[in-house]
């Protein structure tokens, strides 16, 4: 496929690599943000290509894994709620919450469904008026305009039996508070380049400047990911701190205005809960008038306790970057991606899942 | 989530608003139909990186080739031991 093949060229990778073990002169430690990084990384095996100076920490950017298990808890009772009809992304399906997973849900009878987009979900609700379709709008910058033109849909063609859950969050806030914990050891970031493509970096400048920290905008294959660690380790070696752009072929600095222009639409910033990380103020989307009427948490008010977590999952630590999936005495015994303790071991995104699939035991020391 | 696919458009359905406007999107001979909602200014034969059903950004061929294009120019430099870095 062309724009993916070239950049799994083994050559370029391990040229890119030389270069960066030429320009290393101590050890940085730096985060990849997005979990599809992360899977990049361990499934091409990166890190052994790596000089030792480079540590790679990985971050909360799975989507999937930070939303809330009440919320969770609250989708698989809509689910259940007769005439339902649940839409989801696949990622979401597996992951357990207090009582059981949507797709447990779904062996029990509820009407649960795989879409591959939010539009499918409203077509769903105009070919099913007498039932109530509801739409897990989960995601990161990346799918807010997707999910955002889904309800823009569903109001100017009058579509009232459609509602979206929405567990929207964003990234800037999250890097703040990785940045703002004790004991952060980051030095370094690779920005997630979808996200980019639509918000732009113009946030991240800031961030940059405020913390002195080198972030570096990247895509998703290998030679993507090595050029940006090259930059990234170029800047710490340099004593520079901006935000640079290895995603060019996708990213402008302004993102995508026009996908920018529905978000503000339908959505507004507000305090988002993050699973196993606590509440971020202004780090998530909801709902704006005239769309709140939208919003599945009104049609379908919680009405049970809040879920519990498991006592032996430590996702919270890994999604912060301050444990590796291996450092969980659960880890690959109690919980697998068949039997999982908490989101990171299903989600394709997740951290612990990586290390599962592609067999990294061990820990980086 | 933020998976992101690149593809070729192959034939743009013409929908009057923009809001609407939709491509059939050629991803290594497996096509799907994808809003143009968010990149009006795509055309045939571009390529465009799609986002659950929203073709997100028109890829910048060019920007594309340069990293490719500096590894080449590099690469005899850089076979491992060989000396400094350029």
């Amino acid at each position: 496929m062309k724009f993916v093949d070239e950049y799994r060229d083994e050559q370029a990778a391990a040229r890119l690599a030389e270069l960066i073990r030429r320009r290393v002169s101590r050890p940085w430690t730096v985060m990849e943000i997005c979990g599809g990084q992360t899977h990049t990384i361990l499934k091409s095996g990166l890190e052994d290509l790596l000089p030792p100076e480079v540590t790679l920490v990985h971050g909360p950017g799975c989507p999937v894994c930070v939303t809330p298990i009440e919320l969770i808890d609250h989708a698989v009772s809509i689910a259940e709620t007769p005439g339902v009809i649940f839409c989801s992304f696949g990622d979401m399906l597996r992951v357990p919450g207090s009582r059981r997973s949507l797709l447990e849900a779904k062996a029990r009878g509820a009407d649960v469904r795989i879409v591959y987009s939010p539009l499918d979900a409203l077509k769903l609700a105009q070919a099913n008026p007498a039932r109530q379709v509801v739409f897990f709008a989960v995601g990161f910058e990346t799918t807010a305009p997707a999910n955002a033109m889904a309800v823009w849909q569903a109001r100017q063609l009058g579509i009232e039996n459609f509602s979206v859950l929405v567990a929207h969050v964003l990234v800037p806030p999250a890097i703040e508070a990785i940045l703002n914990s004790p004991g952060c050891r980051i030095r370094g970031f690779l920005a997630p380049g979808h996200v980019c493509t639509v918000a732009g970096y113009e946030d991240y400048e800031k961030l940059s400047a405020s913390y002195r920290v080198p972030i570096v905008v990247t895509g998703f294959e290998p030679v993507d990911i090595l050029e940006g660690l090259l930059m990234v380790v170029t800047q710490l070696e340099e004593g520079r701190a901006e935000v640079e752009n290895q995603y060019r072929r996708s990213v402008r600095r302004e993102g995508n205005r026009q996908a920018q222009r529905i978000v503000r639409e339908v959505f507004e910033v507000s305090d988002r809960a993050w699973r196993g990380i606590g509440t971020i103020p202004l780090s998530g989307l909801a709902l704006r008038e005239p769309y709140r009427r939208y919003d599945a948490l009104e049609r379908f008010p919680p009405s049970q306790a809040p879920g519990e977590e498991s006592v032996e999952c430590i996702a919270g630590l890994i999604l912060q970057g301050l444990k590796k999936p291996p450092e969980c005495s659960a880890f690959a015994v109690r919980c697998t991606p068949e039997t999982p303790l908490g989101a990171p071991m299903v989600s394709s995104e997740g951290a612990c899942a990586a290390y599962y699939l592609y067999g990294r035991k061990e820990v980086a020391s | 989530m933020c998976l992101a696919v690149p593809g070729r458009v192959v034939s743009i359905l013409e929908e009057g608003d923009s809001s609407l406007r939709r491509a059939v999107v050629d991803f290594a001979g497996v096509r799907r139909e994808v809003s143009l909602a968010f990149t009006p200014e795509a055309k045939l034969g571009d390529y465009v990186m799609v986002h659950v059903g929203f073709a997100l950004s028109v890829v910048d061929e060019a920007e594309a080739q340069k990293i490719f294009e500096y590894l080449s120019e590099i690469g005899e430099q850089l076979e491992p031991d060989s000396g400094e870095a350029p």
